[in-house]
């Protein structure tokens, strides 16, 4: 049963630019995997196409060896969740009320018990209040579950972004940029929770991280996938590819030997 | 709550002399319309600017109807229900074509959407005069109050009770809707729609759902408007009452039913208002009479700017903080 989320041979191009040619990757059930690469490189572009934001124009998708179209407001059905770069939170909501609102697909009360206010649609609100704040709990954020978010320290909210997240009890957790803005504590806070996600007892996941912070790939990701004007030019271990000469050329232009004297 | 309103409206409905039983009357009619519209702007984000032509649909709903059963000879207690059942349906339906069109549409774009609504029905109205009877509009008969309840009973005291009744039971259900799962995922969809949507909500459907509900008080509002004044005519509905409708929930504290009550009082004391303004000052008839048309807009007008930067929260912002002010002076 190791398959998980597999992408074939997606192409997408935006006008003239190519975005991302040929990309394959697999994101096997509990591993983390990361995608790196230089601005541009077509990294926010292949989360959008495994969300649904953008349709591949060549190539195909596969969840557990099943084709997959996803669309947007049907993944987390699907099992997968996803963050968003800052933290996208609602503002109007309180921090528990976001965190509710993540497992969106599992509330059961119809409109016409909300609308008379039938026992049924408060139990269906009361459980789910009661699972974001496990959930916040597990996270160490449950003293916030009444905040309005704006109030909150970054750090806090980035946090309530994940809660939200996981509330949908993925199987699959897409990260996108989730080290950018915090600081260098926070950052290892998150490294060790985010490698705690495929381990816990209760809905492990896999996940698959887009980040900027090297630091916090090299930390937490199984494998890696190097992307480079929408190729894939490498991937492995951290260690592999921090030594592929092909990964150094795309960060720094040019390979060290060039460069020096 | 809604137990304790209806028993203070009754109490009222004794109190107070006849006129003001027909002015509050007015207001619950009115307040159909404004909680319907907060929960569409505040809550849900989508600005309407036609809500004036789903009240005109409700109204016109009632008038066909009741003169449908009037025509037919038929009477009783059980009809008026019927009709404001059936004007509830057909703005439900209006609105829902609306709806579709403003969940693809953003800022600009959807008042400019709801703003040919609201200037296309009343037109609609007039064209079709076979059917509408053009700008002298219809009558709309309604039946006396029931006998069982004396043969004295002053009729603006049974209008009240009825639109009274009619209004809390629009409260119950709107505040009811509005602690559930749908009162969250409508302030989702209204905050971040990409959020929304990675959350497993169908944003368009929710937009759509909204504007539906709102459709649906707007229409029971505009029938209950017109089964008050026993009649209605397009120029009641133009424009102008979109636009105070909106002013009223912005005002009264958008997002809010508490709100949404300021508004209605506030919709029917400043016409008012103006006309005892316009008493005051001694005019000639024809600059009174122009006045008392576009002094009420303008004095909205004003109001409005003043609540927006004094209390962006509008009244109900203003009181609760007030509230909450005294509570933490007082522990």
């Amino acid at each position: 049963m190791e398959r998980g989320l597999e992408l074939h041979h997606i192409g997408v191009r935006f006008g003239g630019l190519t975005a991302l040619d040929d990309v394959s990757l697999r994101v096997p059930p509990n591993r983390v995997v990361g995608v790196i690469g230089p601005n541009g490189a077509g990294k926010t572009t292949l989360f959008n196409v495994i969300c649904g934001f953008v349709a591949p124009e060549s190539g195909s998708l596969t969840l557990d060896g099943r084709p997959l179209r996803p669309r947007p407001h049907r993944l987390t059905r699907l099992g997968i969740a996803r963050t968003l770069q800052g933290t996208g939170l609602f503002a109007g909501l309180s921090v528990v009320e976001n965190v509710m609102t993540g497992a969106s697909h599992t509330a059961r009360a119809g409109f016409a018990s909300a609308l008379l206010g039938l026992p049924a649609s408060d139990r269906d609100e009361r459980r789910l209040r009661e699972h974001a704040l496990a959930i916040l709990d597990d996270l160490g954020i449950a003293a916030h579950a009444d905040a309005a978010p704006s109030t909150l320290p970054f750090a806090v909210r980035q946090r309530v972004a994940l809660a939200r997240a996981l509330a949908a009890r993925p199987r699959l957790l897409l990260l996108d940029e989730p080290a950018g803005g915090l600081g260098a504590d926070d950052i290892a806070e998150l490294a060790e929770l985010v490698r705690q996600l495929p381990r816990r007892d209760a809905d492990p996941c896999a996940v698959l991280l887009v980040e900027h912070h090297m630091d916090l790939v090299m930390a937490v990701c199984d494998e890696l996938v190097v992307l480079d004007f929408g190729r894939v030019i490498a991937t492995g271990t951290p260690d592999q590819v921090r030594d592929d000469p092909a990964v150094t050329d795309a960060y720094l232009g040019a390979t060290v030997e060039e460069v020096s004297p | 709550m809604v137990l304790a309103a209806g028993v203070l409206l009754v109490g009222v409905s004794y109190a107070v002399e006849p006129f003001r039983n027909f002015q509050l009357a007015t207001v619950a009619a009115y307040l159909c319309a404004t909680a319907g519209l907060t929960v569409l702007t505040g809550l849900n984000g989508q600005l309407s600017l036609g809500h004036g032509a789903l009240m005109a649909t409700g109204a016109y709903t009632v008038a066909l109807c009741q003169n449908a059963f009037a025509d037919r000879g038929m009477t009783g207690g059980w009809l008026l229900p019927i009709s404001l059942t059936a004007a509830i349906v057909s703005t439900v339906a209006v609105g829902a074509v609306v709806g579709v069109a403003a969940a693809r549409l953003r800022g600009p774009y959807l008042a400019g959407v709801t703003l040919a609504v609201a200037v296309v029905v009343p037109a609609l109205a007039v064209t079709f005069d076979g059917v509408f009877n053009g700008e002298q509009g219809l009558s709309v008969p309604v039946e006396p109050p029931p006998l069982a309840l004396g043969p004295y009973f002053p009729y603006e005291r049974w209008q009240l009770w009825l639109t009274g009744a009619a209004t809390l039971l629009v409260l119950l259900l709107l505040a009811n809707l509005i602690r559930s799962r749908y009162g969250r995922t409508f302030r989702a969809v209204r905050d971040d729609e990409v959020a929304a949507r990675l959350a497993g909500i169908h944003v368009a459907r929710t937009q759509v759902l909204a504007f539906v509900v709102s459709a649906a008080t707007a229409g029971l509002g505009g029938a209950l408007l017109a089964v008050l004044a026993q009649s209605v005519s397009p120029g009641a509905f133009s424009l102008t009452l979109s636009l105070f409708l909106l002013m009223a929930v912005v005002i009264g504290g958008l997002g809010r039913l508490a709100g949404a009550v300021w508004g209605a009082v506030l919709l029917v004391a400043l016409p008012d208002l103006t006309h005892s303004v316009t008493e005051l000052l001694t005019l000639s008839p024809a600059v009174a009479q122009r006045l008392e048309g576009n002094l009420p807009l303008a004095i909205f007008g004003l109001t409005l700017i003043v609540v927006m930067i004094a209390a962006p929260g509008g009244i109900q912002g203003l009181l609760s903080g007030l509230g909450r002010r005294l509570r933490a002076r007082r522990s």
